[in-house]
């Protein structure tokens, strides 16, 4: 059984973001890259999978620079078995990254019994490479599953809608899972995980190698701005019971003239 | 020259911290509050392999090195100094054997720490003996086919929940120094007695006993070395241990300043955030650098230890300077707290009770300050 896990290496929640200068893209010479959250509950699944039945190969996918390969190394370091690194800049658009995660998962040879990916980066939030990915290889596909079972050739998986109600899908395998907080509770890297980890294969491609070009750009940042500061909040005094109506008035007004939600 | 940790040194760190936040951090309080020895975390801990960190490998350790350990330890820290102890105490009762053990005797006492959680003390002071370690009163008698002990032990860490004590003892107090030898002792022995639980000022979570020992019988392939071997192992010991204490000093300043710079820019007095009150501004500055200094000389004296060359002195620099900034900057975290830094909801003043301890345990920062001058003046 092959299982593919893509990962998506984004900036620590800690960080502070700065633009570059030319407003490009982001300074990423400090950041301290780490493995995007909601990917550590699909690598984790992976792995619980892998308990139940030890043949699985659990096969780690990332697109992205090759400055840091933190996220890689930390899902090996859980237990993954190996790793496939495409070389690219860290700003491509979710097209390319589902396309060259395409191109990553028939370079390896293997065919795929199933992918799991986190349902959306934290960085773009964009929500789309896995969406995109199982069109490209025209799988079936759920998005934002908290739950996971396994039924013979089938998989069962719940999916949290708006209310708290829960949708159960059941798919064919092969097929490309979306992970949401819930699914389970990731694993810690272990000590002797990480030194194992280093011995672990890791292959790595360039976009060539696997098939993408600048021509499937379908959408190029045309600039990063940080979000203007908020202006302090403003205070009205209503303690005096022959002035309220006034100071109604005039917050109702600016809820609608200056604030605009009402 | 150079400062960096390898990758691997960063990627080990980095997992303690996350552990030291995500399931240190959250509790630290709660444990500190009710003096509960921190067992679930402890145990969780050694899954992930952060614990006894001085196993080598050929024994089923992960064969750190003193650099390695202080990476984890510093980090631990972080989470809570008075978990630390605790785990740090594992340790510092393993590295005896380590040093002076055979390769039977580690085979038999380190490997099933790595098979199994377990936890082991540390017993070298007694009530009238601290400091002076050399005066140990505690007697080591020959009894034919096995060792007799006989005497009473204070202030030893994880003594409640111990499955290994090593112990220290004369096998004539006339010898002095050369009378002292470093004993194996199963805690479940019969004649035994636990002293109960110290309530303490700080790392209120640790577990600190008196152990008295009423005529226990000790195998006599449990010690360590030959007779009389036992203060050169003790020495080595705190050569290795001293700056793993530092590292934990420095974790907790560490603490102590991320905090105090997170609370000074959220904290507005006099129109402005105090960090931007030049007064305030000193006294982060000051914490800054007493923590990079103490970084420097903890790992320097672990390095050294690496290197295989004596650290005696950098190690009780290391050790005196770390413990005692981190004193100086839990008490200025306090102080920037101000009002609330006093109160048990917010965290500083735990640090502070906790920083004291370090200034006392594995010599005092005065004994430290002899170590040095005797290394200095020799």
């Amino acid at each position: 059984m092959n299982i593919f896990v893509c990962v998506k290496q984004v900036p620590d929640t800690e960080t502070k973001i700065t633009p570059t200068g030319d407003g490009s893209f982001i300074e990423t010479a400090s950041i301290k890259w780490i493995m995007n959250p909601y990917d550590e509950f699909a690598v984790e699944q992976a792995l619980l999978i892998k308990q139940s039945n030890p043949a699985a190969n659990v096969t780690v996918l990332r697109v992205g620079s090759v400055k840091d390969t933190e996220a890689l190394r930390t899902a090996m370091a859980m237990g993954a078995d190996d790793a496939a690194l495409v070389e690219a800049a860290d700003n491509l658009d979710s097209y390319s990254i589902a396309k060259a995660l395409k191109g990553a998962i028939d370079k390896t040879g293997k065919k795929p019994d199933l992918i799991l990916a986190g349902k959306q980066a934290i960085d773009d939030d964009a929500l789309q490479v896995p969406q995109i990915l199982a069109q490209m290889l025209n799988l079936p596909s759920v998005s934002v599953i908290v739950g996971f079972e396994q039924a013979g050739n089938n998989v069962k998986v719940k999916r949290e809608v708006e209310g708290g109600a829960l949708e159960v899908y059941e798919l064919s395998t092969p097929c490309v899972l979306a992970c949401n907080k819930g699914l389970n509770t990731p694993r810690y890297a272990s000590l002797p995980g990480i030194m194992k980890a280093k011995k672990k294969p890791m292959a790595q491609y360039s976009l060539a190698d696997v098939g993408v070009s600048d021509a499937d750009r379908r959408v190029k940042y045309s600039g990063f701005r940080l979000p203007p500061e908020k202006p302090p909040g403003k205070k009205f005094d209503a303690t005096d019971a022959a002035k309220q109506k006034d100071v109604v008035s005039q917050v109702v007004g600016l809820l609608r003239t200056e604030a605009k939600v009402i | 020259m150079d400062f960096s940790l390898t990758p691997e040194q960063r990627e080990i760190r980095e997992l303690a911290l996350k552990f030291a936040k995500n399931e240190m951090i959250p509790h630290a309080q709660e444990y500190d509050e009710a003096g509960k020895f921190p067992m679930e975390i402890f145990k969780k801990a050694w899954e992930l392999g952060l614990i006894n960190t001085c196993i080598p490998a050929e024994y089923g350790g992960s064969g750190f090195s003193s650099v390695d350990s202080i990476a984890i330890s510093e980090s631990l820290a972080y989470g809570c100094m008075g978990m630390n102890t605790s785990f740090m105490a594992n340790d510092l009762a393993l590295l005896p054997i380590v040093i002076g053990g055979s390769d039977a005797q580690k085979k038999k006492f380190l490997t099933p720490f790595t098979e199994e959680f377990r936890i082991a003390s540390f017993c070298l002071t007694e009530p009238g003996n601290g400091s002076d370690a050399g005066g140990i009163k505690t007697q080591i008698k020959d009894g034919g086919d096995h060792w007799i002990i006989n005497g009473e032990k204070m202030w030893i860490t994880n003594a409640g929940h111990a499955h290994l004590f090593v112990v220290y003892g004369t096998i004539d107090p006339a010898l002095k120094h050369k009378g002292i030898s470093a004993i194996v002792v199963d805690p479940k022995s019969p004649g035994i007695e636990l002293g109960k639980k110290e309530d303490k000022m700080g790392h209120r979570s640790s577990d600190t006993r008196g152990v008295r020992f009423n005529n226990v019988k000790v195998p006599k392939e449990n010690m360590l070395g030959n007779p009389g071997d036992g203060w050169a192992i003790a020495m080595s010991t705190l050569d290795h241990s001293r700056p793993l204490v530092a590292s934990s000093a420095l974790g907790g300043a560490q603490r102590a300043l991320d905090l105090s710079i997170q609370y000074a820019k959220e904290r507005v007095q006099f129109g402005v955030p105090i960090a931007k009150h030049q007064a305030i501004q000193f006294m982060i500055a000051e914490m800054g650098m007493k923590v990079e200094a103490a970084r420097l000389l903890t790992y320097k004296a672990g390095w050294l230890c690496d290197q295989g060359i004596r650290n005696t002195e950098i190690a009780s620099y290391a050790k005196a300077f770390a413990s005692d900034s981190c004193m100086q900057i839990t008490t200025d975290a306090v102080q920037i707290y101000g009002g609330y830094g006093y109160s048990k909801e917010y965290p500083v003043e735990k640090l502070m009770r906790d920083a004291k301890l370090i200034q006392i345990y594995e010599g005092t920062s005065q004994i430290q300050r002899l170590v040095m001058a005797r290394e200095l003046i020799k």
